[in-house]
């Protein structure tokens, strides 16, 4: 089995102060309910809309000045809105759930594997 | 063939049949690529004294078991359980190549097995490029030279694009399976997309002096082939195998002497390999049985490159033929080159000021130097000279080869004659 972090864009203007997705709230609701009952879904959260997020950068590497951007990372068109961590048997699988995910329908989803911590 | 084309050829169709199966016993594509590489080059070692094993194919799958058993058990992170996979030890005794062919798996396996190489080279997780990569090196089984050359990168650039390729296969667990049914047709157009690329690239360099390439050209023919025999239901696989063979049969009258391409107006039409002719045909029939009427892109195209190469001279080609499967292939792919070839077809078949206005309400080619070269012979035919001369100096500064750019040149000094 492989988890799988499902990272849910949307375009920046529409979420730059308030979720878009209210309607989709059921079926948000619907699909962590089928993926849990499935056993695929390890854990997930919905982020407050960019406007509240503050970007932080440390100038010339560590024990810099830390500098402060009120706002999400600039360059970005698309912007993070939450995220779920599937945990399926390989990549198909995981296309299959992140399709049914509601920001699929009117932003995108980029599938990332997780990558294994050595402590 | 010579002695060591035979050993070569054996070895390229062959150590795909073994990869496609130790790939799915191993679990890993690097693994399993790497372990038959070296065992290829101990096959090239051997072989040569020893001569060609009366089953290639199973003296293969032991030695590259072998060597992909050494490689897991390098990498220290494997677990047991993993190499336990494997009965054969590191010493093999003649007798255990006996032992390999009667455990050799059944035909229906392997068949399987290749379609899962197949699939997987052909992702749709991975970028167009890196199928095209890695489908020469893994399925046509091309070394990295060879590849780097027909990409126009260097051969590190290309070896670290192969490993990158494979390492995302193994890290994001891109399945090792046939796609199911309802799948099935997406990925099989994303399989023949991969396949036509290299015939695309072959018969039009992007890069460089030749006019065309014959390597690559073999190479996409034999994969074409490769599905064929192991999709033969599907009539677009059918139909690309045709396209491929009728187009390809062209090709050495698309040079002349001195190395200069020949447009299809000008080929001495004798020098066209009329078995290849003869067979593309037989394929296109099978194709139009099995698709029951519907016919597809490809169907379509092979339909154009019959009309081509089977007739007897270009004046006397079918060209209303030729118009109505260009509107029959335009209706199913808006692509603004399908009305370029329509619009040069409409002028055979109604002349330069029909083929003109035609050209004209084609959006999108600007940038093509076949549009910018196609007003400008319909521009000559109507006698404005002057005009002609400015496409044909656009489409110089466009053409993306050499031969090309030498064509037009040619073409263009004969235009500014005309002037004078």
């Amino acid at each position: 089995m492989t988890q799988y972090v499902a990272l849910c864009y949307y375009d920046r203007n529409q979420y730059w102060d308030s979720p878009p997705e209210l309607e989709f709230s059921p079926q948000y609701t619907e699909f962590a309910r089928r993926a849990t009952e499935a056993g695929v879904m390890r854990g997930g959260e919905a982020l407050h809309p960019v406007a509240m997020s503050t970007t932080i950068t440390v100038s010339g590497g560590k024990g810099g000045d830390v500098l402060l951007v009120d706002g999400p990372y600039a360059e970005a068109k698309e912007v993070l809105a939450g995220y779920f961590l599937l945990e399926v048997a390989d990549l198909d699988e995981a296309v299959a759930w992140a399709a049914q995910i509601p920001a699929a329908w009117r932003g995108k989803i980029e599938l990332r594997p997780i990558a294994p911590v050595h402590t | 063939m010579n002695a060591t084309d035979t050993l070569v050829e054996v070895l390229r169709s062959e150590g795909l049949r073994v990869l496609a199966t130790l790939a799915r016993t191993v679990g890993d594509l690097a693994v399993a690529e790497d372990a038959l590489s070296e065992a290829t080059i101990t096959a090239l070692n051997t072989w040569p004294k020893t001569g060609i094993p009366d089953n290639p194919r199973a003296w293969l799958a032991v030695v590259a078991r072998r060597k992909a058993l050494d490689l897991l058990r390098r990498e220290s992170a494997r677990s047991a359980k993993e190499t336990a996979a494997f009965r054969w030890g590191t010493e093999a005794a003649p007798d255990q190549i006996e032992e390999a062919i009667e455990a050799m798996e059944p035909e229906t396996s392997l068949h399987d097995d290749m379609l899962r190489l197949i699939f997987t080279c052909c992702h749709p997780a991975l970028g167009r490029e890196a199928q095209v990569a890695l489908s020469l090196r893994t399925l046509a089984r091309l070394e990295v030279p060879a590849i780097a050359r027909a990409f126009l990168v260097s051969e590190t650039t290309m070896a670290k694009r192969l490993v990158r390729v494979r390492s995302k296969i193994a890290t994001a667990r891109i399945p090792y399976a046939i796609p199911s049914d309802a799948e099935l047709p997406g990925r099989l157009a994303a399989v023949l997309a991969v396949v036509y690329l290299i015939a695309t690239e072959a018969h039009a360099p992007t890069g460089g002096d030749a006019v065309a390439r014959v390597d690559l050209e073999a190479e996409a023919i034999r994969l074409a082939r490769l599905l064929a025999g192991l999709m033969p239901g599907e009539p677009e696989t059918l139909s690309l195998v045709a396209l491929l063979l009728l187009t390809s049969a062209r090709t050495s009258a698309r040079t002349d002497a001195d190395g200069n391409p020949v447009t299809l107006a000008d080929q001495d039409r004798t020098r066209w390999n009329h078995a290849a002719i003869a067979e593309g045909s037989a394929w296109l029939s099978e194709a139009v049985e099995r698709s029951g009427g519907a016919a597809g892109s490809y169907q379509i195209q092979a339909h154009l490159a019959a009309a081509h190469s089977t007739a007897p001279s270009w004046q006397e080609t079918d060209w209303d033929g030729i118009v109505g499967l260009y509107d029959l292939l335009g209706s199913i792919t808006a692509n603004p080159v399908v009305a370029l070839n329509r619009a040069i077809a409409v002028t055979q078949r109604d002349g330069p000021e029909a083929g003109l206005a035609a050209l004209k309400t084609i959006g999108g080619l600007e940038h093509s130097h076949l549009w910018h070269a196609a007003l400008a012979d319909n521009l000559r035919r109507l006698g404005h000279t002057s005009e002609a001369a400015g496409e044909l100096h656009t489409a110089v500064t466009l053409a993306p080869g050499e031969a090309e750019q030498r064509l037009l040149q040619n073409r263009l000094r004969a235009v500014r004659s005309e002037l004078r």
